[in-house]
């Protein structure tokens, strides 16, 4: 088992460094001198000068990078070039801010998602089954801008009762964001529910369908404790990685839904550092992205382990 | 996999087309996917003939209309009629999402089935950084792109090609791996046939359900993601008349005009609903488990 987790370890950091080596080179790219590129034609020698020593131009790309992961380990992102703050306390402020909307939206999502998804299960082809999986069909097939769109008409202008956007900035105390965490919060839920309501539903068909639950049946178990001691732990297995999946992608609807709202949080911060060419937060929030991908992976296969004893004696990957 | 007894029927070309043909003919759901999308397609063709407005024709005294016999949809803050702009409205993303599409799930099948084939170091180095950039989700990884190379129909194209290539090879390669070790294609290694011509003519037709059905998703998702970067401003550009856009500018007048903003809404959803079942349809015809696998 230890040496399990060591290896998927040593695998989500080969994944990590090679997603920041990427980013890294996608950002180098920018035709011609990335610090007239910056800072526009009209930008006088000296300036450029100035922006060439902060990006360390100078030195060859290779040399940028490795200083920029030592940097980072350390926690040190370097310089915002739109505020000249540290990108490492910038990012820590709107983390907070995101938290708060993405922790709140993986354990709505989370309960929304397993309760509808054993209930369309459990009836399945039947009219609950037709109107969840009608629901979550549709709920894939709008974007987040437009979910979170729609809340704000149904929430904000029809029954006014959560604010449409967000006029605090990003140090504002929790307590003030609060009222405005809800509907940013429930869109990116109803947008992470979609796609695990339907694996959690095949899911469900397929356990009780098994001999086991065959078994608990007959022996006269009441349907209740047949699907929460015997069905769910089984059902929730194979939709690990899936909700791993869409909890990783979260971090890219947090961009789209932040913008909505205009929450002061990693997704709007990210939209700003591309207006305003940002390369060092650009960076940063990638490879932070890739951390949270590589860290929800790691949980999902931690997690099947603790669900299924089998995993745990072999100490074999089966993924 | 089902392709296997109708590559015998035909020759291999054949064979692919009519394994999709069969899957989108015997699935309802496939049916109806497919005329919603085609009904997209017709429209947005037909577009300059279905209405007597232009689409960027701004009437500043008519602006922010309601809902009248002469705006079915009512008008925007410029006095543009909205149900113009809807119908005109899935051009660019149309074509974007078709072309980025194919040329993803094109690109993605030929590599994930050498991959498979040549296995070995080939198949470790492309997985590692197949898994890389899936670490990225998809719309991050679109802004950096954007950031580096500017907005632009052609570079909007290449990087959802980008982005998408890798999630293709995964689950192509996949699906390949469990026809290199038939008997077939050791067969055809025996003859001593061209590693290429092995997998245009034993792979490929082999793969083709899993590709139709990651074609089809891909481009419901390809058609998320492009309206998602049109309504944060990296897409389409003003005043081109583009879904995710028009819910960007007409959002600010939700309150007047609700309809400016829910029609463009719709369209987009209904085609992408489309795609979904088409999707759905020839996953379940197939048995392709749709969701059990690596995603967006």
């Amino acid at each position: 088992m230890t040496l399990f987790v060591a290896r998927r370890l040593g695998a989500m950091v080969l994944t990590v460094v090679l997603a920041s080596l990427l980013v890294f080179v996608a950002l180098q790219a920018l035709p011609g001198d990335v610090a007239t590129q910056i800072l526009g034609r009209d930008a006088t020698p000296e300036a450029v000068q100035v922006l060439r020593d902060q990006l360390g131009l100078d030195q060859p790309a290779w040399r940028r990078y490795l200083e920029w992961v030592g940097g980072a380990i350390q926690g040190d992102f370097g310089t915002s070039l739109a505020s000249g703050e540290a990108v490492g306390s910038e990012l820590a402020l709107h983390l907070r801010n995101t938290l708060l909307i993405a922790v709140l939206a993986i354990a709505g999502g989370l309960l929304f998602s397993l309760v509808l998804g054993v209930v369309a299960g459990l009836y399945r082809d039947r009219w609950p089954d037709h109107l969840i999986s009608g629901a979550s069909l549709v709920g894939m097939s709008v974007p987040e801008f437009v979910v979170a769109t729609v809340l704000v008409l149904l929430f904000s202008v029809t029954i006014p009762v959560f604010p449409a956007v967000v006029l605090d900035d990003a140090d504002a105390t929790v307590g003030q964001l609060l009222p405005a965490i809800w509907l940013p919060a429930l869109a990116l839920s109803i947008a992470l529910a979609a796609y695990v309501v339907r694996m959690m539903r095949a899911s469900v068909i397929d356990v009780m369908a098994s001999e086991y639950v065959q078994t608990a049946r007959l022996r006269g178990l009441g349907t209740g404790r047949v699907v929460l001691r015997h069905a769910l732990p089984n059902a929730v297995l194979p939709t690990l990685n899936v909700i791993a999946l869409n909890v990783a992608w979260l971090v890219g609807g947090v961009v789209v839904v932040e913008t909505v709202f205009n929450y002061p949080g990693i997704g709007t911060l990210m939209i700003d550092a591309v207006y305003d060419r940002d390369l060092p937060v650009l960076q940063a929030i990638a490879v932070l992205s890739a951390v949270v991908y590589a860290l929800c992976n790691l949980a999902a296969d931690v997690a099947a382990m603790g669900l299924n004893p089998r995993l745990r004696a072999g100490g074999r990957s089966t993924a | 996999m089902t392709g296997s007894e109708l590559t015998v029927a035909g020759t291999p070309a054949q064979g692919t087309l009519r394994t999709v043909w069969a899957g989108i003919r015997s699935s309802r759901a496939a049916t109806i996917g497919l005329a919603i999308v085609a009904l997209h397609v017709l429209v947005a063709i037909a577009a300059p003939l279905l209405t007597s407005y232009a689409p960027t024709q701004s009437v500043p005294a008519e602006a922010l209309a309601g809902v009248s016999w002469d705006h079915l949809a009512g008008t925007d803050q410029y006095g543009r009629d909205v149900l113009t702009r809807v119908l005109h409205g899935g051009r660019f993303a149309l074509v974007v999402c078709a072309l980025s599409t194919v040329a993803a799930v094109g690109l993605g099948t030929v590599v994930g089935c050498f991959v498979a084939l040549r296995g070995g170091w080939a198949d470790n180095v492309v997985m590692r950084l197949v898994d890389s950039v899936l670490a990225v989700p998809a719309i991050l990884a679109l802004l950096v792109v954007v950031t580096a190379l500017g907005t632009g129909t052609w570079v909007v194209v290449a990087a959802i090609t980008i982005v998408y290539v890798p999630g293709v090879v995964r689950v192509v390669r996949a699906a390949a791996q469990s026809v290199v070790p038939l008997e077939y294609v050791t067969a055809a290694r025996a003859r001593g046939e061209r590693r290429w011509s092995i997998l245009r003519r034993e792979l490929l037709p082999n793969v083709a359900d899993v590709v139709a059905v990651e074609l089809a998703m891909r481009a419901s998702w390809a058609a998320l993601l492009v309206s998602s970067l049109s309504f944060l401003g990296f897409g389409a550009n003003p005043p081109t008349p583009d879904w995710g856009l028009m819910v960007a500018e007409n959002r600010t007048a939700l309150t007047v005009v609700p309809m400016a903003t829910l029609a463009p809404i719709v369209a987009l959803a209904t085609f992408v609903v489309g795609l979904n079942l088409a999707a759905d349809g020839l996953a379940k015809a197939w048995g392709i488990d749709r969701f059990r696998r690596d995603g967006r």
